[in-house]
């Protein structure tokens, strides 16, 4: 492989990884919009959707797709039930107290995966066929076009979804404003609930297009979580742009460290974007500084 | 109808509203006026659902809302404004009122979530209207501005139209004349009349004395927590009282 292939190689790879952290990055973002709360289980709704699709192929023997609906389903169900069960109840508590809750969520989840399913890797089958396509004399999966494709397709639905429907404006005016929302109409309570079904499904949806790719287990949802939270701060909290362009930078850089450096280094390259972030713009790269009011 | 009766609040051992009893005939407008502390916001507060009174009662055409929360009430018909106008920031001024009409659209959450043509005519529906109420309150012109980015008296029409669009049998305005030029106040009598000959009853709470006695038709005046006065301008403007409370005379 010369030169030129390998790098369309690496930026194949690291924009493919780099979709998967904006989808996580998404969920984050909607939840905080939504909460103010920073939703560490994230990662392990991604990692549900995997298993869980893995768990319904092998035991229900059902088709592929029929799986992956039905994987998405059980998830966003996951979801809810976090909300109703740890969020919910505790509604006059601080914002950091509920954050903590989530980890410790992401960890009963967790053990609860491992308890179930064993410390086993699994694999999914590719979506479609396993003969790689050649672009540039580098190697792409098909599997590698349904990530794109996908990402694109949950990007448009999210963007239209917040923008035009008349659901989405009244999520987006909780985020602004809960006491304003509440005060002309909207349960608050139900939009808390609805964005964390929302991050549950677009974070299985992750999980699931990824998991042909590099196989899952119990615990790969600790850091996709942390390289979707990565993705989101980058993108300074937004669901939108922002947070796509945070995920592929993150993916890009990633991928090139770990071909021109050294593998080793991959996920030390997230932490040091993220520490950077945190250090130098915490508002995130994109995000313009607020206007105020003169 | 519109009524509180024995409404006390207290604070650890503050009593910040003692029994406070009035009613409010439908479709009138009625200013609440008091000394700074005198518990006029809290009022507000109270029956809106944003507090739990410890004692005391409200209904809203013969109902008892006492203890509902503010997005029922809002489903209800009570709204209020603030008076430091709460706005969603990043949304265009026309977004702000479509979320007001959020409770009024018919399709419910998964139904509207899943059939986009239904979505698309629903969605339509709720711009058309939103624009109207923006007319309504003469800030059509900025309808694709950033709420954030408009001047404090527009932004104070903006919370009114959102409110509005909700179709209020009652609507609660806190200091709605705060912070406004004169030229805007008057623009601000002249809507709350307009809002009036909607068939809403309006409640406001206001510092600003030429607007209340220009617009009100009945005025509650409340002092140190207790209702004081409640009475026609005139009549309050006569009483001892009340001239006592705001001059500070024995």
């Amino acid at each position: 492989m010369d030169n030129s292939s390998q790098l369309v190689q690496y930026v194949l790879s690291g924009l493919s990884n780099g979709a998967i952290y904006a989808l996580i990055g998404f969920g984050f973002a909607i939840i905080h919009n939504a909460t103010g709360i920073l939703n560490f289980a994230q990662g392990e709704f991604v990692m549900l959707g995997g298993m869980f699709t893995i768990f319904i192929l092998s035991f229900l023997n059902l088709p592929l797709a029929a799986a992956i609906v039905l994987a998405i389903i059980l998830s966003t169900l996951v979801g809810i039930l976090f909300e109703r069960l740890a969020i919910r109840p505790l509604k006059n508590i601080k914002p950091l107290s509920l954050v903590i809750i989530t980890i410790g969520a992401s960890i009963f989840i967790r053990g609860a995966a491992m308890l179930i399913w064993g410390k086993d890797t699994h694999a999914l089958p590719a979506f479609s066929s396993n003969n790689p396509l050649y672009v540039y004399g580098a190697t792409i999966m098909p599997q590698h076009l349904w990530i794109f494709g996908i990402t694109l397709l949950i990007i448009i639905v999210n963007k239209l979804f917040f923008s035009y429907s008349i659901l989405g404006k009244a999520m987006r005016a909780c985020a602004y404003n809960a006491h304003a929302a509440s005060l002309v109409g909207i349960d608050v309570k139900i939009m808390v609930l609805l964005s964390f079904a929302v991050s549950a499904a677009i974070g299985s949806m992750a999980g699931i297009i990824i998991a042909p790719l590099t196989m899952t287990s119990y615990d790969v949802g600790i850091m996709l979580g942390i390289k979707g939270f990565c993705a989101v701060i980058i993108g300074g909290m937004s669901s939108g742009l922002g947070t796509v362009l945070g995920g592929l930078l993150l993916g890009l850089l990633e991928s090139l460290g770990a071909g021109y450096i050294s593998a080793s280094y991959k996920d030390a390259i997230a932490f040091i974007i993220l520490l950077l972030i945190l250090f130098i713009r915490p508002e995130g790269l994109f995000k313009q500084k607020e206007t105020q009011r003169v | 109808m519109f009524k509180v009766e024995g409404i006390t609040q207290i604070f650890g051992g503050l009593t910040a509203l003692e029994d406070v009893s009035f009613s409010v005939a439908p479709r009138s407008i009625t200013g609440i006026i008091g000394p700074n502390g005198a518990g006029k916001t809290t009022l507000f507060n109270i029956v809106t659902g944003l507090y739990t009174q410890t004692k005391g009662q409200v209904y809203l055409g013969g109902k008892n809302i006492s203890f509902f929360e503010p997005e029922i009430l809002a489903r209800l018909g009570l709204v209020r404004t603030f008076q430091n106008v709460e706005l969603f920031g990043q949304m265009s001024v026309l977004e702000n009122v479509m979320v007001g009409l959020h409770t009024k659209s018919k399709s419910g959450i998964f139904s509207c979530a899943f059939k986009l043509p239904g979505q698309i005519k629903e969605e339509k529906i709720v711009r058309i209207k939103a624009q109207q109420w923006l007319e309504f309150t003469g800030l059509a012109d900025s309808a694709d501005v950033a709420a954030c980015n408009l001047p404090f008296g527009k932004g104070r029409l903006l919370e009114i139209s959102r409110a509005m669009a909700v179709e209020p049998q009652i609507i609660l305005m806190d200091e709605p004349a705060a912070g406004l030029n004169s030229r805007e106040t008057a623009g601000l009598a002249e809507l709350i009349r307009k809002i009036q000959a909607l068939g809403t009853t309006i409640i406001l709470v206001e510092h600003d004395m030429e607007l209340v006695m220009d617009v009100c038709e009945s005025i509650v005046v409340l002092n140190l927590g207790k209702k004081l006065a409640h009475g026609t301008p005139r009549e309050i403007q006569e009483n001892k009282a009340v001239i006592a409370a705001y001059l500070g005379e024995d």
